[in-house]
């Protein structure tokens, strides 16, 4: 530290005496950092209070970059406060931000002085400028001021509903900062995060997930009604909202989802259940998942739309995608991912090392994951040593019978490298791959032996280590190594090495009966230089010594006894009298000296030689905890897969709720605030709505849906009694809700259309495959008023085929996935609301070919319809017209779950696209 | 997410530092210059450290220790990945990121860490944003806000943040419209002893420089696209397209960027473009040894190989080194003990050599371990994987751009074991 002074130029001298206190730079106001141009501290201060005080902008602009440049190098400015914040409402934005980065620093201790300038930030907020909006917002939450919690809290609240995403993405970070300011507001926040994550906007989508991982990463509820618009729009967000994203809706899918690792996984779950199962019952059990598991849509969805992200340029998107398909996709397509990991290991070194670390977990588990990619982990000899020793640790993991030869081929060049560190730590890995590859087990030992001539000692030590290791798994073949091995006892100094050596002498000592006595005599005479490990072990040897061959060893052994009792190390001493204790028959020592020989000579477990990475995939990968192997705090707990799913049509998403949104964001101020209160009523319904049909099936709420379209088109249209009647008798308790809607949805001819589109959209599919014409076709055609009458209706209907035939819902949601692509290439905002009605279609242009398409589906979903047939349906023909019709003025793309339109422009809506669209 | 930025210089002053949230003391650098001292070379230092309150994510980049303070849970190649485009930003921003530089610039560092972070969270970090909110200084706007009283900051939002391109900003315009585009090659090869390849792999990138007017839609299509199957694009780049054409098609960010990057991997062949002909040997009676290394090209499709730089990390017992080259120019540094050999250009008819003797310190035992030979080069006009670019069209604009092409291959980490 001392050496900072001199690098602060300007300042000189001075600096230097004030190191001390910047060690914590808030604690003390009094002595703040100097200028080399002023003697004494409060001179310079007073200078600096000038130039804020004067009325040139050039001289306060000055002053505050030299204040900032103090905040910067961890002096204290906080003297200045009341003078800076004076500026705050500067007209120079400059000026204004420097104030800020100011205010951001020091409000916090001086809360009272700070209120002077909330008034300024409320008035701020009102800009019509969104970015001094956006900017007053953060500032207003970054200052910490517990007082002005209520202010930030309504301020939030009103940003939150900004027409400007950039201000609501300000919202949403602001969030977080109110919640760690006053945690009790958390209720209120929720609701600003709710709905929030209703928006469309790429811009906010990161920020907002990110407050909801900060405030409430258990409500998963929120999640439901966005899982499918946050993963269609996941390509678009920015990249570091991508990453904060990926990993909360790897969490989302772990609860949702069951488990898509059919076999090895379920077998190994049950094994487990062995105690309380039959076998029998196991097979049932087993079968029964196999056969029945079909990945659900929604999960099937999130690993599609991920997937082109591999291909980022950001390494954390990358890695984040890598531990979801890690956690979340079939075994068999897991795999996709180790290429992308790859490239990244041509990254900085720190990225190097993270996900090389990632990488190790992976291998330990599935090794064919990365093995054609064996070469790339090769080290270089410019590699720092903790990328390669990760390295090593991955090459380890990877070898088996196939590559070993070549693996221990290219150890042999790592055992050589100067640095000795590694070496040490490839000697270990081959004592790993000699356990783990039996065929090899021969080969490495005497590799290992060789390593013993080295003359680099720590290589030496290392292999001593792991050749005792080795010869523990491996009993058959001592003799020879081991008395190589005591030859090398005069020159190795290394304790760790010495006392391995002992070590395997004392447990081996029947087969080499000459040496060993000899051993212990040599060592005695330098038990005391002898380090402590080495002294244990040379009790440890004298001990077994005197058990199996006390003729030779009883004097020696009581000899080395003495010297350990006058140790210094009581640790020494402890061990000595425990075993004399034990050896010596006395007549204290009791029943338990009979058995000293089982007790020293008992057969001992081979130790596992394991990598250090094995206990890490407990954690998620990618994440810091895994990094460090230790829960860091706020991680949070990926839970197991459930065993049956939860219901997946919480997901569902209403369509009127689409339409209220899409008016929020598109519409002008003025006309979106009455609709937005009318709505908001109509949304509670729906709520419940929904939520009672959650308890349904599937079909449940998608028919739901249908009664919201149908209550908006008869009221558009004018004759309402016919269809209300008609969904009377369909479905009895959605009655009130359709209602409600359909009394909302005339508020405006232009969502009325939208929604009618996005009713049309989710049903084109299904009513290509599978609805009815009726005979009476040709009449119809040209009707028009007969077909905007009878829409309602025979939609309802439509909802009794998607009711009755589940599989068409599956085929539905396949089919739309292509059009997704179209989404990315336009953008939310770019969207105009259409106002103009929908105009009278010709009916030429739809006829013929439709006609003809349409009998031929008629065919294939007959057997669905039920009792109402008959009366059903012309009303169906009518409603598919309709469809039609407007399908020649919108062009849709279909957006998942929810549908998004996009309506472009009105130039090439004239004839071809409404072919292409079905 | 991040709580504080230090940054700390190689003699371990910490000369800048940064609160996004409440306040973090210095002191907690203390943990840091502890893992530093544990760790010999400024290289060997955790990327994470963790402390008993906080965690200190730090990247090494220009000689500086960039250190993020975290408070909890947060992938950690997030963080590291977000302070390596922090240097990146100064480096777009200054020339060169260095400590004076930042020093020197003190302010605008300032103004724009706050604009790139909003509570630990990243907010802009696309250079075109934040090159508008806070404009570089260069000498010229210097001298003009100095008269004129007007400032570096921009008082409107960034056209590009809320645009569907983020990374173009509107309103652009040049009297010459340009686009050049530098396809660069990099070979990562372990050599064995005896010339074969162990592993070798190209990692290639296509840096543009793309200075046109408006909002030009441009596609570049490959002769042989097939050699990219393992790519990262800028996000600019429709991934679509990419996967069903194999042709890039993208609304360029304005300036220089790094359109995409590939990867050749180990189980395709690499073409070698040079070798390495080696004798080096130790003997255990005499304190001699013998040095001499010859280079030649190889495979390089007629291009001569330029900029060969070789250099050597010498074994500890090796005291001095009398070498006489027959080009270029050699050091040895007997502290270090790193070899470097400045070839130059290799003229295929005379090849360059180093030739000598190396003297050992007496009494020491010879090394056991022959040193590695790590080579520089560059070649010109190749791309040695063979990738080449097709034709270049431009839509959406009227005018005719002037495009370039430029080819260029070199050593990554290229090593020849000996």
């Amino acid at each position: 530290m001392s050496g900072s002074g001199l690098s602060y130029s300007e300042q000189g001298g001075e600096a230097a005496s004030e190191l001390a206190q910047e060690v914590v730079p808030t604690a003390t106001p009094s002595a703040p950092a100097a200028f080399g141009l002023f003697s004494s501290d409060t001179k310079k201060n007073e200078d600096l209070k000038q130039m804020l005080e004067s009325s040139k902008d050039s001289a306060k602009l000055d002053a505050m970059k030299r204040i900032v440049g103090m905040i910067a190098k961890g002096k204290n400015a906080s003297e200045l406060f009341p003078a800076v914040v004076k500026n705050v409402a500067s007209k120079n934005i400059e000026i204004k931000k420097l104030v800020y980065v100011y205010l951001m620093r020091y409000a916090e201790e001086q809360q009272d002085l700070a209120l002077l300038s909330i008034s300024t930030f409320q008035r701020a907020l009102k800009d019509p400028n969104q970015l001094i909006r956006a900017s007053a917002l953060r500032v207003l939450s970054s200052i910490r001021v517990p007082i002005i919690v209520p202010i930030m809290m309504l301020a939030i609240k009103e940003a939150s509903s900004d027409l400007s995403p950039y201000v609501r993405k300000n919202a949403a970070h602001a969030i977080q900062k109110l919640y760690s300011l006053d945690p009790e507001q958390k209720e209120m926040l929720i609701e600003v995060i709710e709905k929030l994550l209703k928006d469309k906007s790429t811009l906010v989508a990161g920020s907002v997930v990110m407050a909801f991982e900060e405030v409430c990463p258990d409500r998963i509820d929120l999640i439901h009604k966005n899982y499918r618009k946050l993963c269609n729009l996941l390509v678009d967000v920015e990249e570091w909202g991508q990453v904060v994203i990926i990993h909360m809706l790897t969490r989302y899918a772990r609860t949702q989802f069951v488990s898509p690792w059919k076999d090895d996984e379920v077998m190994e779950e049950y094994s487990e259940n062995n105690f309380y199962e039959s076998d029998e019952e196991q097979k049932e059990k087993d079968q029964k998942v196999k056969n029945t598991y079909t990945m659900d849509p929604d999960h099937r969805l999130l690993l599609r739309n991920t997937k082109p992200l591999l291909q980022s340029r950001n390494a954390a998107v990358v890695m984040a995608v890598a531990q979801l398909y890690w956690h979340l996709a079939p075994k068999s397509e897991a795999g996709i991912v180790s290429k992308s990991l790859v490239r990244l290991l041509h990254s900085n070194r720190e990225v190097q090392y993270i996900v090389l670390q990632n990488i190790a977990t992976m291998s330990i588990q599935r090794k064919g994951m990365f093995e054609p990619y064996l070469k790339s982990f090769y080290v270089r000899s410019t590699d720092p040593t903790m990328i390669k020793t990760l390295k090593l640790e991955i090459l380890t993991n990877l070898a088996n019978e196939a590559n070993i030869s070549t693996l221990l081929r290219e150890f042999q060049t790592y055992v050589k490298s100067q640095d000795k560190q590694f070496a040490a730590a490839t000697i270990q890995a081959i004592g790993r791959c000699a356990t783990n590859i039996t065929e090899v087990t021969d080969t490495c030992l005497n590799g290992l032996v060789c390593l013993l001539s080295n003359r680099d000692e720590i290589v030496v030590a290392e292999s001593v280590v792991v050749i005792k290791k080795l010869l523990q798994t491996q009993p058959a073949h001592h003799g020879e190594i081991i008395k190589h091995m005591a030859k090398l006892l005069d020159n190795i100094t290394v304790p760790v090495a010495r006392a391995s050596i002992l070590w395997l002498i004392g447990e081996y000592c029947e087969r080499v009966p000459k040496i060993a006595p000899d051993v212990l005599r040599k060592t005695a005479k330098t038990f005391t230089n002898e380090d402590d490990l080495v002294k244990l072990q040379i009790l440890n040897l004298g001990a077994k010594l005197y058990l199996t061959n006390s003729k030779q060893t009883k004097l020696l052994t009581q000899y080395v006894l003495n010297l350990g009792k006058y140790d210094q190390s009581y640790d020494i001493r402890d061990r000595t009298r425990f075993i004399r204790q034990l050896i010596v028959p006395n007549e204290k020592s009791g029943a338990l000296s009979k058995y000293a020989k089982k007790i020293f000579l008992a057969q001992k477990p081979a130790p596992l030689l394991e990598s250090p990475f094995k206990d890490r995939d407990h954690f998620q990968l990618g994440t810091l905890s895994h990094t460090l192997n230790s829960r860091a705090t706020g991680y949070l707990e990926l839970s197991d897969w459930p065993k049956v799913a939860p219901d997946p049509s919480v997901r569902n998403v209403d369509v009127a709720e689409l339409a209220k949104e899409w008016t929020g964001i598109l519409g002008k101020t003025k006309k979106e605030k009455p609709t937005e209160k009318f709505y908001s009523e109509s949304e509670e319904e729906e709520d419940e709505s929904s939520s009672t049909s959650a308890s349904e099936s599937d079909s449940g709420s998608e028919s739901e849906k249908e009664d919201k379209e149908e209550g908006s088109s008869d009221e558009s249209s004018g004759s309402s009694s016919s269809s209300e009647e008609s969904s009377d008798s369909e479905s009895d308790s959605k009655e009130s809700t359709a209602k409600k809607i359909s009394r909302a949805a005339a508020e405006s001819d232009s969502e009325d259309i939208k929604k009618k589109a996005k009713g049309i959209s989710g049903k084109r599919s299904p009513s290509n495959s599978s609805d009815t014409e009726s005979a009476s076709s040709e009449e119809n055609s040209s009707d028009s008023e007969a077909e905007s009458d009878s829409k309602s209706d025979s939609e309802s209907g439509k909802s009794r085929n998607a009711t009755s035939s589940k599989k068409e819902e599956k085929t539905l949601q396949d089919r739309k996935a292509p059009n997704k692509q179209d989404v990315f290439l336009l953008d939310l905002d770019d969207f105009c609301p259409v106002t103009t009605p929908v105009a009278v279609p010709t009916a030429a242009v739809l006829s013929p070919s439709l006609t003809a398409d349409l009998e031929g589906l008629s065919l294939s979903s007959s057997s669905v319809i039920d009792l109402k047939k008959q009366t059903m349906f012309s009303w169906l023909w009518v409603s598919l017209r309709m469809i039609l019709v407007s399908l020649l003025y919108f062009r849709i793309i279909i957006f998942e779950g929810k549908l998004k339109i996009a309506i472009t422009n009105v130039g090439c809506l004239r004839a071809p696209p409404f072919c292409q669209c079905l | 997410m991040i709580h504080s930025l230090f940054l700390i210089n190689a003699s371990g002053d910490i000369f800048l530092e940064k609160h996004w949230k409440s306040v973090v003391s210095r002191s907690v650098c203390d943990y840091f210059f502890e893992a530093q001292e544990r760790a010999s070379e400024a290289e060997n230092v955790p990327p994470v450290i963790p402390t008993p309150h906080h965690y200190l994510l730090s990247v090494y980049r220009h000689k500086i220790f960039f250190v993020a303070v975290i408070q909890s849970e947060v992938p950690p190649l997030f963080v590291i990945e977000f302070l390596h485009r922090v240097v990146d930003t100064f480096q777009d921003y200054f020339g060169v990121c260095s400590e004076l530089m930042i020093k020197d610039n003190v302010v605008v560092v300032y103004e724009v860490l706050e604009e790139m972070l909003d509570n630990g969270f990243p907010l802009a970090t696309e250079s075109n944003i934040l090159k508008e909110l806070i404009k570089p200084p260069t000498i010229l706007r210097t001298v003009v806000n100095t008269i004129t009283g007007s400032t570096n900051v921009g008082d409107q939002l960034p056209t590009g943040q809320l645009s569907v391109v983020p990374w173009r900003r509107t309103g652009v315009k040049y009297t010459n419209n340009e686009a050049y585009f530098d396809v660069i090659e990099e070979i990562d090869a372990i050599i064995d002893k005896s010339g074969s390849t162990i592993t070798a792999e190209i990692q290639g990138v296509i840096d543009a420089c793309v200075k046109l007017t408006g909002m030009p839609d441009l596609t570049l299509s490959f002769m042989n696209p097939r050699l990219l199957d393992d790519v990262s694009f800028h996000p600019c780049v429709r991934f679509k397209r990419w996967e069903s054409e194999r042709i890039l098609s993208f609304i360029p960010p304005d300036g220089n960027f790094r359109l995409l990057s590939y990867h050749v991997s180990a189980q395709n062949l690499v073409a070698i473009p040079v070798y390495v002909k080696h004798n080096i040997s130790f003997r255990d009676s005499s304190s001699l040894g013998r040095f001499e290394i010859t280079v030649g090209p190889k495979q390089t499709m007629g291009k001569t190989v330029e900029g060969v730089m070789v250099t050597s990390q010498m074994p500890k017992g090796v005291l001095n080194m009398t070498l006489t080259p027959s080009q270029g120019t050699h050091i040895f540094d007997p502290v270090t003990k790193l070899l470097s050999w400045d070839v130059g250009k290799i003229n295929p008819q005379k090849l360059p050599s180093l030739k000598g003797s190396v003297s050992l310190q007496a009494g020491a035992s010879k090394p056991d371990e022959n040193p590695t030979i790590n080579l520089q080069f560059k070649i010109q006009q190749l791309a040695i994987s063979g990738l080449k670019v097709n034709r270049l069209d431009m839509y959406g604009e009227k005018y005719k751009p002037f495009k370039g092409i430029k080819y260029m291959t070199k050593a990554g980490k290229f090593q020849v074991r000996t």
